[in-house]
């Protein structure tokens, strides 16, 4: 049974729809990538199902942490979960923080709020997650305010913050975006030790599909508000097969590649005002057909193990047998 | 073949203080740095933040003076920022930014700020203005009927297209361009990357392309220079930078890039954090953070030397030898 379990989760911002029926699985220990360019609400998923998003949205729809519906519940039943059993962290450490707070205490607050721990227990268990996270010298950085630190260690200070209430869940969004890249693949490591040590389960929402696959075992691609790819990260990336997400890995230049010319996505991410009926993907489609642009793509599951919703996808080496099939069942 | 472009032991020094009473730190945000670049070449300037990446692209262009050294545009000396020679100059030289909003005046139309340079430098009449900018905003793959529309109305790949538009406007030889994808979605950085490498192909323009990012560095540069804490520490074509890396740091840099499709392998991680520009190490400024440090590069500093034909490098251990380093 999974930890957490979305189930046709909807949000609108003032009668504007941005996120269409997302379903969502993370089981215990597991380690979900969640990747997409900016608007296509892959943070929104998440900030909807932890009830973090502002009274002007618009939530429908179902999540269940453990059984336990979240969706609608009361404010101190999300406090629980927040910070507690699902703990996050965001792109900029150093606007999370609290600047005129030394960063100790900040740890320590968790700790009391979350663990019930008090005084010199918190303090001292402040310092052991600080060392966890791989701050040296950590007794006396406990004494430091944020701006002392530079924006790695603000985020190692995040992390402990994270780990503090021992958390089941991380969503990690867009973690590594705002470092430097020596210190990204720092926290890459950091994040991938502290969760084989705790076996903690993470989401790891990014748009860098190589930080993606470094740390994460499952990924789903999304597009406009909705899940368009889903499956093992070796599997998809290796053989991707929606045109978007094949689009995604043309687009990024690579090291071993030379000079040779890009291939990018032509056109730009669909308004969510005025989507049109069909496939959201379908005006920047090289494969779309009339059918594309008229008919809305379901997510479906594979022969291979992934989900994808796409009319025509992309063949790769495992020729697949289901996309015939899949058109009168999308047009039923 | 002329450089187009010639630095020679640039040194910018910033003064920070650090309160009321105490005295000014000083800070060596760019320290000697000499490069030259031939017209239509690319060159790439890779380092973290704080290495003075950006400082040495702005002393490039005369925005931020030299504290000391020289920059050489054409065989002439750069003239001092705000004269008349240098804004004479700065037609011929412009800039990129990285964050288009920011750059955009959001009270002007596009058009108005395309034409804008060409108004400046006296370039062009009303009428030929008008001409031009429409020409431009062809060139940068923007429809004409956009040419009313302010900055707010358009995609950040849009409005980075208005800003490449404007710096093309009085035809420079050169353009900086200061991590100009680093905040577009990666299908748009692959359009703007395109339009970049096909207006400089077209035009012959030479480039200064900084950036954090090595794989857009790999892709459109003809040679990389790589700074750390003011200093360039390595520099060859892009080929050999990023196929054969000589210093320990650039290694470091080159593995650390995330590769789709590939787990967490052999990859150096390098531990600490980037030094402080204020407190700079003693000896090789990187050596906290090699991982192949010997006791020599605590004390002396590594000069640049030629480790292979183009290819030059700063590091003791180069020096010694020509095995190649295992990290």
């Amino acid at each position: 049974m999974p930890f957490i379990s979305i189930r046709d989760l909807r949000v609108a911002f003032d009668g504007t729809q941005v996120l269409h029926g997302v379903n969502l699985d993370v089981a215990k220990g597991e380690a979900l990538g969640l990747v997409g360019e900016s608007g296509c609400g892959k943070s929104v998923t998440w900030l909807a199902a932890l009830g973090l998003l502002p009274g002007t949205a618009r939530v429908t729809g179902s999540v269940t942490l453990d059984g336990q519906e979240l969706c609608g519940a009361s404010r101190s039943t999300l406090e629980g979960v927040r910070g507690g059993r699902v703990a996050m962290i965001f792109q900029d450490p150093s606007s999370s923080l609290n600047p005129v707070i030394r960063v100790g205490r900040q740890i320590a607050e968790t700790l009391r709020i979350h663990r019930g721990l008090m005084g010199d227990a918190a303090r001292l268990e402040a310092i052991r997650l600080m060392d966890m996270v791989g701050i040296p010298d950590a007794r006396k950085r406990s004494d430091t305010y944020p701006h002392e630190l530079s924006g790695g260690q603000c985020q190692r200070i995040m992390i402990a913050m994270a780990l503090a209430g021992e958390p089941d869940l991380l969503i990690a969004d867009e973690p590594t975006t705002a470092l430097d890249a020596t210190i990204q693949a720092q926290i890459l490591d950091l994040l991938s030790a502290v969760r084989a040590e705790t076996g903690m389960a993470m989401v790891f929402i990014s748009h860098d599909l190589g930080a993606v696959s470094q740390v994460c075992d499952r990924i789903c691609v999304m597009y406009a508000g909705r899940i368009v790819e889903e499956g093992r990260i070796d599997a998809t990336f290796g053989n991707p097969r929606h045109p978007y997400t094949r689009g995604l890995f043309d687009a990024i230049p690579r090291l071993e590649g030379g000079r040779e010319r890009l291939v990018p996505i032509h056109g730009t991410v669909p308004d969510p005002r005025n989507l049109s009926n069909g496939c959201a993907f379908s005006p920047r489609c090289d494969r779309a057909t009339d059918f594309c642009r008229s008919n809305l793509p379901v997510l479906k599951p594979q022969p291979d193990g992934r989900f994808l919703s796409c009319f025509h996808p992309v063949t790769g080496i495992s020729k697949s047998s289901c996309t015939s099939g899949q058109h009168e069942s999308a047009a039923a | 073949m002329t450089a187009l472009l010639e630095a020679r032991d640039l040194v910018r020094v910033y003064e920070i203080s650090r309160g009321l009473w105490k005295k000014p730190t000083l800070v060596r945000a760019v320290d000697r740095v000499s490069l030259s670049l031939s017209a239509g070449e690319t060159l790439g300037v890779v380092g973290e933040s704080g290495s003075g990446k950006s400082t040495l692209g702005r002393m490039l262009l005369g925005i931020d003076p030299a504290t000391e050294g020289q920059v050489v545009f054409d065989g002439q000396p750069m003239p001092a920022m705000g004269t008349t020679e240098w804004r004479r100059l700065r037609a011929q030289m412009q800039l990129v930014f990285q964050d288009p909003l920011a750059a955009l005046d959001r009270r002007l139309s596009i058009a108005e700020q395309i034409g804008e340079p060409l108004v400046i430098h006296g370039l062009a009449t009303k009428s030929e203005v008008k001409e031009r900018v429409a020409e431009l905003m062809s060139a940068v793959g923007l429809r004409s009927d956009q040419a009313g529309r302010y900055p707010h109305e358009l995609s950040g790949g849009q409005r980075q297209r208005v800003i490449i538009a404007r710096a093309l406007a009085t035809e420079p030889r050169l353009l900086v361009c200061d991590e100009p994808v680093s905040a577009l979605d990666v299908s748009i950085q692959a359009q703007v990357v395109n339009l970049l490498r096909d207006l400089q192909e077209k035009h012959g323009i030479a480039m200064v392309f900084i950036s954090h990012d090595l794989k857009v560095v790999r892709n459109i540069t003809d040679r990389v220079a790589v700074m750390y804490l003011g200093r360039i520490v390595e520099e060859a074509s892009s080929d050999v930078i990023f196929t054969h890396p000589q210093h320990p740091y650039t290694r470091a840099l080159v593995s650390s890039v995330p590769v789709p499709g590939r787990k967490l392998e052999a990859r150096i991680i390098l531990q600490g954090e980037p030094p402080n520009p204020a407190r700079r190490p003693a000896g090789c400024a990187f050596h906290p953070r090699c991982p192949v440090v010997l006791p020599s590069c605590r004390t002396s500093a590594p000069k640049l030397g030629a480790v292979g034909t183009g290819h030059i490098a700063a590091c003791h251990l180069i020096a010694q030898s020509d095995a190649p380093l295992v990290a």
